[in-house]
């Protein structure tokens, strides 16, 4: 049954140093506020999982967290490289990380595996790719019934899925909508789910196939709003595209990159404090 | 007599690329380029086009340009919203997707394309994204079209890494690989469009762009270019296709620039 608690509270019961952890979100409902917490709380040797690590994961990446990296596609949307990832990967900075690449038909199918607690996911892709070559993760299987070649990869069980959705109800049922990516998947597939919410309502008023994760399936449900800034939440506020142009500049170097953590995430002690300082931050350099 | 409307060369690369795609062909978009023209062709000759794009959405009318993969426009506009796994598994896997519509860094004379590094995979000079959905749209797609700014730089001999399959290494190798699409029947540049020969699969210049030399390809190309015996000409973009994606362009620029944070 999802306990309703306060991000703090559940990134601090729920993730450990050492964990694997996925945050999902396709461009969409990106929970940067949980993401923030585990900086915040300086989680370490997280391996981490996300089809699209884009600027969220460059935080984490930059700040330390992590020492593997699982994912299929790595760039600031519409921007660029991600350069904490880059700097990582080229130079070993701040720490070696290990990467773990796939395709997105894969890796989205190795969590709805890991939702079936199945051992592995089959797709009819790679053949000929050097991906396989330089992942012993992607293998090659015959179909036992027609023999075709295809490439099979293992489930995603991760320790923690993490996810942000529009709302929760009291006792914890989960509705989310809109570009849905692998969350409902990653979530299935987890041992401790955290989801934090734009609001925590009475009644869901969801209709009969609406995306409904019962309270039941989940850890802990966290009210933040705002909690998918600078991605978006449908309904409730759009991508703040700007934000995403200006990471491109805070996190080229190291030194304006570690600046920019110190005082918006290490030194603020909540999303909502880091929203007030962050609009502080951007008022001041709009009036240089 | 009217005067040619002068166009850019990205411009006349997206209108070409736009023009490949068919009224009702159901089209698997990538982010960028292959947005703008597919865009661009459902704004003109191609209304009913279907476009796919992986975060979800099938039947999306974006009134302005994503910027990213899973904008919301393209949740709003769509005849439905499906999850990840299953735009890739029921939809792309299962045949539904006549063209796959994709970029990429570098590309090799068999249209084999690299997105994921340049130099060593483990210690990359450049570290690029990665394969994202390409490796699955370029097996499962019943056709590939690819759109790229044509320099020695992306047309190179050797791929630094094969991320996804175009026509390996020439003749029938798709065929003896298994891949169920046809692969890439098309390569658009900003100087020409190349198409693979039909016996050996290399790719060879078909349409030259207005005022481009066959020697400007050959520059650019780090490959020993082949071009068809006759070459044709592209002809210039109309009135109608340029107007059209300038205001496209331009109401992306302002929707873009002009987010309110919640």
């Amino acid at each position: 049954m999802a306990e309703i608690t306060s991000l703090r509270e559940a990134i601090a019961a729920l993730v450990r140093d050492g964990d694997i952890v996925a945050m999902e979100g396709f461009t969409h409902l990106i929970p940067f506020a949980a993401g923030h917490e585990v900086i915040r709380q300086g989680r370490k040797q997280l391996i981490l999982v996300r089809m699209t690590p884009d600027v969220i994961y460059d935080q984490l990446i930059g700040a330390g967290c992590a020492k593997k990296l699982i994912f299929s596609w790595g760039g600031n949307p519409g921007v660029g490289s991600l350069h904490r990832l880059r700097d990582a990967v080229e130079r070993d900075w701040p720490a070696p990380l290990e990467i773990q690449e796939h395709g997105h038909g894969d890796l989205s199918n190795a969590y709805v595996a890991g939702a079936a607690k199945l051992p592995f996911a089959v797709i009819r892709a790679y053949a000929g790719s050097d991906l396989p070559k330089h992942n012993d993760k992607i293998k090659f299987i015959q179909c036992p019934f027609t023999g075709e070649n295809l490439a099979a990869v293992p489930a995603i069980n991760p320790d923690v899925t993490i996810i942000h959705a529009q709302k929760a109800d009291r006792k914890g049922n989960v509705l989310l909508w809109g570009i849905l990516g692998v969350q409902k998947e990653a979530v299935l597939a987890a041992k401790k789910v955290i989801v934090t919410v734009e609001e925590i309502v009475d009644d869901l008023k969801a209709w009969p196939n609406a995306c409904i994760l019962p309270g039941w399936t989940v850890s802990a449900v966290c009210c933040v709003h705002g909690g998918a800034f600078p991605s978006y939440a449908h309904g409730y506020y759009e991508r703040d595209n700007r934000f995403y142009q200006a990471w491109d500049a805070i996190s080229r170097e190291r030194d304006s990159f570690q600046n920019w953590i110190k005082t918006h995430i290490l030194d603020t002690e909540d999303f909502a404090a880091f929203r007030r300082v962050l609009a502080e931050s951007s008022a001041a350099g709009v009036q240089r | 007599m009217s005067a040619q409307p002068a166009y850019t060369t990205n411009e006349i690369m997206t209108v070409a690329a736009a023009r490949l795609l068919k009224n009702g062909a159901v089209c698997f978009v990538g982010i960028g380029l292959p947005s703008t023209a597919a865009n661009l062709a459902r704004l003109t000759h191609a209304p009913d086009i279907v476009l796919i794009y992986e975060s979800g959405p099938i039947g999306a009318k974006p009134p302005v340009l994503p910027l990213s993969i899973g904008d919301g426009n393209l949740a709003e506009t769509a005849d439905t919203v499906v999850s990840t796994p299953e735009i890739f598994r029921y939809w792309l896997q299962g045949g539904r997707v006549d063209v796959g519509f994709l970029g990429a860094a570098q590309i090799d004379r068999f249209a084999n394309i690299n997105t994921t590094v340049i130099g060593d995979y483990s210690k990359p000079s450049t570290r690029l994204p990665g394969a994202g959905g390409a490796p699955e749209i370029a097996s499962c797609a019943h056709e590939v079209v690819l759109v790229l700014k044509q320099t020695t730089r992306a047309f190179v001999k050797t791929l630094d890494f094969v991320t996804s399959v175009g026509h390996l290494d020439g003749g029938d190798a798709r065929k003896r690989l298994g891949l169920p699409g046809k692969g890439p029947v098309a390569v658009v540049t900003d100087l020409c469009i190349m198409e693979p020969d039909e016996i050996t699969k290399e790719l060879t210049v078909m349409q030259l762009h207005p005022g481009v030399s066959r020697e400007q390809v050959t520059k650019a190309t780090a490959w020993e270019v082949k071009f068809a015996g006759i070459l044709q000409e592209t002809p210039v973009p109309t009135r109608t296709e340029l107007e059209t994606l300038r205001d496209l362009e331009r109401r992306t620029q302002i929707a873009h620039g002009n987010i309110v944070v919640a």
